[in-house]
C-alpha cells in the first residue's frame, strides 16, 4: 500500500528541490561511479602487467654462467662457471625441488630461409619443457619439440608467429621445409599468439626453436647460453635455487651461498611484487572510491534531516488519520534508499559508459582493459545499502518518535 | 460488550443511560506542557462526557485550553493525569500503535487548515485514511467516489488543493474524516479559515452528518456556529464552565 503514494510524494520532492535532490544524488553518483571505475581501472592497470609478465613463462627463473664472487676451499675468486647440458640433465635427476628444467642453447642472427623469403633470426635450442615454462605454447594442429626429437636429433623446427608469418604468410607450414644455416629443417609448429612484455634476447615470436641435440651436433658445441627452471608446485623458486647451486657448486667447487657464480633472473620475485602492489594499489583505490560514497551517504543523511524538518507536518497529518510509526520510519527509509538506488544505478551506468569507450582510444597498451566486474558490483550494493540505510534510520527514528500533536505544532 | 470497567468509578452520570450510548468520557484529566524548565498547565481537570448521536459545541476565548481538549478527545496527545474512555477504552494505556489505529477508524478530525497533503489529488487525500486501515484498492475506488461526491465534489476528485477554494478543500477534509465510518467527528474551528458564506455551507454539512447519526465535537469562537450543536462545552482557564443545554 506504501509505495505509490511514497513514490508519487519522492517525485514531488524531487520537482520541488531539484538542485537540492540532484546535489543529494550527485555525492552517491560520484561515490559509486569512482569505486566502480577505480577498481575496474585497478584491475585493469594490473591484469595488463601480470598478464604481460606472464608472457615469458610463469614462475621461472633462468640461470646464466657467472664468475664466483668468493674463494672456497683454497679456490680462488673470479673463476668461471659454465655448466653444460650434462649439468642440467643431472639436476633434472637429483634435484628434489626443481619440477622443470631446460637447457638453452642461443644463437643470434641465424639465416632461416624458405624459398625466396629469407629472416636473419634467433634460433634456440632446447628440451620439451621448454614449451610450457616460458608459454610458448602450440597453435592447434602443430606441436613443439619432443622426446623423440630429442633422442633422434631430429631437424624439426618450431616457430614463433611472426617468424611464420614472414616466411609463409597466410600458408600452413606445418610439415613444409625451411633452411636453418642452410641445413633443411621440417616445421613442426607454430606458436600461438601472445603478449609478452619482458625477455631476454628476443621476443618469442621471430624466434626458431629447434631440439637441444639438434643445436649441439649442428653447432659441435657443448655450451649452452643458460638454462631456465621451474620450482615444484609445494617448492619455492628460492628453496630450488638454493639446491641447484649446491648441486653445481659441489660439482664445480663454488660456495654454494656465493651468488655471482651465476647470474640468475627470478621471475616470480618481480611477479610477487607486481601482484602485491597491484592488489594493494587495487584497494588502495578502491578506499578512495568507498570514502566517497560514504561521504555522500552523510549528505545524504543530512539532506533527509532537513526532509524531515520539511516534512513534519505532513508526518503529522498522517499520524492524525492513522499512520503507525512503521509507516513512517519506512516512508523515510524507503525514501533514503530510493535516493541511493538512483543515485547509485546512475554512477554505476555512468562508469560502465566512460569504461566501454575506454577501449576506443587505444590506450588499453598503458592501462589494459578495465573491467566493470562482479566484486565491484556487489561491493558497491551492499555499500550503498548500508550507506543508504544508516543514512535514513536515524531521520526515519526522530519522526516515528514524534508526537502527533508536536508535528501538527497545535500547540 | 467491555464498557463495565468505566462503571466501576460509579459516577453519578453512569446510571441515566447504558453505557454504549457514551463515546466520549473524562475524568479529572490534566494536561501539562514542559518548555525548558517552565511548566504549563492547560487543562486543570475536565469532566466531561459526550453521547452517541450528540452534537457539542466547544467554546471558550483563546488559550483556554479547548484545542488541547480536542487533541485529547482525538488520542493525538494523551493526558498527564487523570483518565480517558473513548468507547469504554482507557486511552492512557494504549500503545502508540493502539492510538494510531482508533485514529485511523474511531475518529476523523476536521482542523481549521484543512491539513490535505499538498501534492495529492482530493482522491487521494481521501483515500490516505483507507490506506492504513489496509482497504481493498476496489473497494477504496468505491468508498473515496462515495466520500466525495456525498460532500458534493464529485466533479473534483483530480484536483489538488491548490487548484480548489477554501470552502472546497475543507469539504475534501470532511469527507477523509468520514472515510473509515468513524464514531466521532472531531472539528478543531472548521470554518476558522473560511469566508462567511463557506462557512455555512460547511455548519450545514456538519448538521447533515449529525442527523445521519453523527457523533460531533466542534470547536469554535463563533456562538452563532456552536448553536447547531444540542450542547455547549464553555471552558476557561483550562477548566469546564458550562457542561449543559443551550440556554
Amino acid at each position: 500500500m506504501l509505495p505509490l503514494i511514497t513514490l508519487k510524494q519522492f517525485w514531488n520532492d524531487l520537482r520541488r528541490q531539484k538542485l537540492r535532490s540532484m546535489l543529494t544524488m550527485f555525492g552517491i553518483f560520484w561515490g559509486t561511479c569512482s569505486i566502480v571505475l577505480l577498481f575496474a581501472f585497478g584491475k585493469g592497470i594490473g591484469d595488463a602487467q601480470l598478464k604481460s609478465q606472464k608472457g615469458m613463462g610463469d614462475n621461472i627463473a633462468i640461470f646464466w654462467p657467472g664468475v664466483t664472487g668468493k674463494e672456497y676451499k683454497g679456490l680462488p675468486r673470479g673463476r668461471q662457471i659454465r655448466p653444460t647440458a650434462d649439468d642440467v640433465t643431472h639436476i633434472k635427476q637429483v634435484a628434489q625441488t626443481v619440477g622443470s628444467i631446460s637447457p638453452e642453447f642461443r644463437r643470434w642472427n641465424v639465416t632461416i630461409k624458405r624459398g625466396r623469403n629469407s629472416s636473419l633470426r634467433m634460433l634456440v635450442g632446447c628440451w620439451p619443457e621448454f614449451g610450457d615454462m616460458r608459454n610458448v605454447i602450440p597453435r592447434r594442429g602443430s606441436r613443439f619439440i619432443n622426446q623423440n626429437d630429442i633422442n633422434e636429433r631430429r631437424r624439426v623446427v618450431f616457430i614463433g608467429n611472426l617468424l611464420k608469418q614472414d616466411l609463409f604468410g597466410n600458408e600452413d607450414p606445418i610439415g613444409q621445409q625451411v633452411e636453418v644455416n642452410s641445413v633443411p629443417f621440417t616445421v613442426i609448429g607454430v606458436m600461438k599468439e601472445k603478449d609478452q612484455n619482458s625477455s631476454y634476447g628476443s621476443r618469442d615470436s621471430r624466434v626458431a626453436f629447434i631440439p637441444s641435440t639438434t643445436f649441439g651436433t649442428m653447432y659441435s658445441t657443448r655450451w649452452m647460453s643458460n638454462f631456465v627452471v621451474q620450482a615444484k608446485k609445494e617448492y619455492s623458486m628460492a628453496q630450488a635455487r638454493r639446491e641447484i647451486y649446491e648441486i653445481l657448486g659441489g660439482k664445480y667447487k663454488f660456495d654454494p651461498t656465493d651468488r655471482e657464480a651465476l647470474s640468475v633472473w627470478d621471475t616470480t620475485r618481480g611477479f610477487e611484487f607486481l601482484k602485491t602492489f597491484f592488489t594493494a594499489f587495487q584497494w588502495f583505490l578502491v578506499g578512495i572510491g568507498a570514502s566517497t560514497l560514504i561521504t555522500g551517504g552523510i549528505g545524504v543523511s543530512n539532506i533527509m534531516n532537513v526532509v524531515l524538518e520539511e516534512r513534519t507536518k505532513e508526518i503529522g497529518i498522517k499520524m492524525a488519520l492513522g499512520a503507525r510509526k512503521s509507516y513512517v520510519m519506512t516512508q523515510f527509509v524507503l525514501e533514503t534508499l530510493l535516493i541511493t538506488a538512483v543515485g547509485g544505478t546512475l554512477g554505476f551506468l555512468f562508469a560502465w559508459l566512460i569504461v566501454s569507450l575506454v577501449p576506443a582510444f587505444g590506450l588499453t597498451d598503458f592501462i589494459g582493459v578495465p573491467q566493470v566486474n562482479v566484486s565491484a558490483g556487489v561491493l558497491c550494493i551492499v555499500l550503498l545499502g548500508i550507506v543508504g540505510f544508516f543514512a535514513g534510520i536515524f531521520p526515519a527514528r526522530r519522526a516515528a518518535n514524534l508526537q502527533p500533536v508536536q508535528a501538527l505544532k497545535l500547540f | 460488550m467491555n464498557k463495565i470497567a468505566v462503571n466501576t468509578n460509579g459516577s453519578a452520570r453512569g446510571e441515566a443511560k447504558s453505557m454504549t450510548d457514551t463515546i466520549i468520557d473524562m475524568r479529572d484529566v490534566r494536561k501539562s506542557y514542559r518548555t525548558g524548565k517552565v511548566s504549563f498547565e492547560a487543562l486543570k481537570g475536565i469532566d466531561c462526557l459526550v453521547k452517541r448521536g450528540e452534537f457539542v459545541g466547544v467554546v471558550g476565548p483563546s488559550g483556554s485550553g479547548k484545542s488541547t481538549l480536542m487533541n485529547l478527545m482525538g488520542c493525538l496527545d494523551i493526558p498527564t493525569t487523570g483518565e480517558y474512555y473513548l468507547e469504554g477504552q482507557l486511552v492512557n494505556k494504549m500503545t502508540p500503535n493502539q492510538l494510531a489505529d482508533v485514529r485511523n477508524r474511531t475518529v476523523g478530525f476536521v482542523f481549521q487548515a484543512f491539513n490535505l497533503l499538498p501534492y495529492a489529488t482530493a482522491y487521494e487525500n481521501v483515500e490516505v485514511p483507507l490506506l492504513f486501515a489496509r482497504v481493498s484498492s476496489r473497494k477504496r475506488r468505491e468508498r473515496v467516489a462515495e466520500l466525495l461526491s456525498r460532500v458534493g465534489l464529485a466533479d473534483k476528485m483530480a484536483n489538488k488543493p491548490t487548484e480548489m477554494s477554501g470552502g472546497e478543500m475543507q469539504r475534501v477534509a470532511i469527507a477523509r474524516a468520514l472515510a473509515n465510518e468513524p464514531d466521532i467527528i472531531l472539528a478543531d474551528e472548521p470554518t476558522g479559515n473560511l469566508d462567511s458564506k463557506s462557512g455555512e455551507a460547511i455548519v450545514s454539512l456538519f448538521d447533515e452528518l449529525h442527523q445521519a447519526g453523527k457523533t460531533i465535537v466542534m470547536i469554535t469562537h463563533d456562538m452563532n456556529i456552536a448553536k447547531h450543536g444540542e450542547r455547549i462545552i464553555r471552558i476557561k482557564d483550562g477548566l469546564i464552565q458550562t457542561n449543559g443545554d443551550l440556554s
